[in-house]
């Protein structure tokens, strides 16, 4: 949601991993097949209430005790998994394809085509996405799919001013003119000779992009605004168990922690990706 | 200078204007028309012709849209569609919550930040250093909902601090230690937001101006470490600093949506939230309106603090 700074590189380590790295990699490793297998292997169903206490501490009723209707934690927080970083995914695969495609065409677009774009998308960008979100669904209405295309559509500024700045770097570059005046297709150039030189930058974007759809979801279904109960995600599970923190209840905390590891993890990944690229680059994706 | 911050400021009223548009045109988005959306599908005829005749559909879009503005400029902003009250009347009502918790944490965090970000200068690669660095590391990715549940578990239901919850009848009547102690935790979550980025940026503004010749000229000259960074390394910092605290009192404006959720402070957020899903769009346009006039306020004093605290732009040649 907001830039984050870069950590110094330290030229002491010469491996290549360094110990933040695995850390990452090791908890995402983790998130992910959870997500994958998870419900496969949850004991209870989402929906299942599987005992009348609520708030049942951890160890009573199943590894993680029961929520405020008496269903089981564990299940849900495995369910949870796929339905958060499904979403996020989904919403970051689709914010890629539009900032990229439109990315492009602007910066290989004439000067009036890239302005216009690029003021509506400097408009876009006006806007605190939080805002903008509950203003679109105050009108569109509150439904996954809308939610969906809504973060899609606020996080591809990002992606847009990202991915036209790099293109606008390489298409002044010598390949790019040979490649021009020997009559290479637009569609050519865009995809031989820009998207190759770009997509390192564009890999260590998409992580950030992946914690920024993470978090914004997830703040989304806590507001009641993004995933509906009874369908189990790590934002509607703090939402819905906040009541229980008062009596003890860890069930709001466990959701909750499973965001904070993820996307510090995801970060954990895209710091030691930005330190290997360079600081120019690095510069250019923290603004 | 003076050109410069005259032409910041008529682009940051251009993109009010800008903003304003769109938010009016929220609710020419739809294909048909708001009142269906709103009603749903059991709307009668009547209710439907009495919904249009309220948002005034009958007339042209831009007569509505001209309407909208003056109505906004003068503060009477009409009828709520949830509850039949006075849009500016709830708003009234509920925006000192708001103010008052982005203006506290503001007070707090600020400071911190750029107390912090100091001592992790002076104490560059030292043990101190590393703690601060990874601590805003940590806390710059995790969501608001994570770090405010924790506090709430830890400091209120473990420790018995402090409140869980801010108690209505101390937000509005409290005195200022029993709103301070009641808004203790929601404080902290937001400060916790919004520090890191700030501690993080202090730092390296000022280590980014202790390789200029004129801070080795001090150095040699016999200055402490300390002295060198305060009175030599941080007035030339000071502009991105300035920069980076008020964009981050800028994200308040996002973080006080979720943080008045999680606490159940009745302010402008919840308001925005509970009728986001009402579906009360006259309310959610004007407290947008708010917010995002807010937002591209502080970032346009954003910038206008950086062309003042930049003494290269304050001779013109």
């Amino acid at each position: 949601m907001r830039a984050r700074s870069r950590t110094p590189s330290d030229p002491a380590s010469e491996s290549k991993f360094t110990p933040s790295f695995v850390i990452g990699l090791v908890i995402v490793s983790f998130w992910l097949l959870v997500a994958l297998f998870g419900p496969a292997l949850a004991p209870h169903l989402e929906s299942d209430i599987v005992t009348d206490m609520s708030y049942a501490p951890a160890g009573e009723v199943g590894l993680l005790g029961s929520d405020y209707l008496g269903r089981d934690v564990f299940s849900r927080m495995l369910y949870g998994a796929r339905m958060t970083m499904g979403l996020a995914l989904l919403a970051t695969l689709l914010s890629f394809s539009i900032g990229v495609i439109l990315g492009f065409t602007a910066a290989i677009s004439d000067r009036w085509v890239d302005g216009f774009m690029s003021r509506i998308n400097d408009s876009l960008m006006a806007f605190p996405s939080v805002i903008l979100a509950l203003i679109v669904m105050s009108a569109l209405g509150t439904s996954l799919v809308i939610m969906i295309v809504t973060v899609a559509i606020i996080d591809s500024t990002r992606v847009f001013r990202l991915s036209r700045a790099l293109a606008m770097d390489i298409s002044v570059m010598d390949f790019v003119d040979v490649a021009r005046s020997r009559g290479e297709s637009l569609w050519w150039i865009t995809t031989r000779e820009i998207l190759p030189n770009t997509l390192a930058p564009l890999t260590a974007e998409f992580g950030i992009r992946f914690t920024f759809a993470i978090l914004f979801i997830s703040a989304l279904s806590f507001l009641g605004l993004g995933v509906q109960p009874p369908a189990a995600d790590w934002g509607v599970m703090v939402k819905e168990n906040l009541q229980g923190l008062l009596f003890g209840s860890a069930a709001a905390l466990m959701p909750a922690c499973a965001v904070a590891s993820l996307t510090v993890g995801v970060n954990l990944i895209v710091d030691w990706f930005l330190t290997r690229m360079g600081s120019d680059v690095a510069q250019e994706l923290m603004n | 200078m003076v050109t410069l911050l005259v032409r910041r400021i008529l682009l940051g009223v251009v993109v009010t204007w800008v903003v304003s548009m769109m938010i009016f045109a929220a609710t020419e988005l739809l294909p048909g028309d708001v009142c269906h959306a709103i009603l749903g599908q059991g709307a009668t005829e009547t209710s439907l012709e009495n919904c249009r005749q309220r948002l005034q559909l009958n007339q042209p879009t831009h007569t509505r849209y001209l309407q909208w503005l003056e109505r906004l400029l003068t503060g009477e902003l009409g009828i709520s569609l949830a509850n039949d009250l006075e849009i500016s009347q709830q708003i009234g009502l509920r925006a000192w919550n708001t103010v008052r918790l982005a203006a506290l944490t503001a007070l707090i965090a600020v400071p911190l930040a750029v107390i912090l970000g100091l001592i992790a200068a002076i104490r560059a690669e030292s043990s101190v250093d590393r703690g601060i660095s990874i601590g805003t590391l940590c806390f710059i990715s995790v969501p608001e909902f994570f770090t405010g549940v924790l506090l709430v578990y830890l400091l209120a239901v473990k420790l018995r601090w402090m409140p869980a919850v801010a108690n209505y009848r101390i937000l509005a009547r409290g005195d200022f230690l029993e709103v301070l102690e009641a808004l203790a935790l929601p404080i902290a979550t937001l400060t916790f937001a919004v520090l890191a980025h700030m501690t993080r940026m202090t730092r390296a503004a000022v280590l980014n101006v202790m390789s200029s010749p004129y801070i080795e000229q001090a150095i040699l000259k016999g200055a402490s470490r300390r002295r060198v960074i305060i009175r030599h390394a941080l007035p030339n910092a000071l502009a991105p600093i300035v920069n980076v605290i008020a964009l981050n009192l800028a994200y308040l404006v996002s973080g006080v949506v979720v943080v008045e959720a999680i606490f159940r402070i009745p302010g402008l957020g919840t308001l925005m939230v509970e009728s986001v899903i009402f579906r009360d769009i006259p309310m959610v346009q004007a407290i947008g309106m708010l917010f995002c006039v807010t937002y591209v306020g502080f970032n346009l004093l954003a910038d206008v603090m950086a062309i003042i605290a930049n003494p290269r732009l304050r001779h013109p040649r």
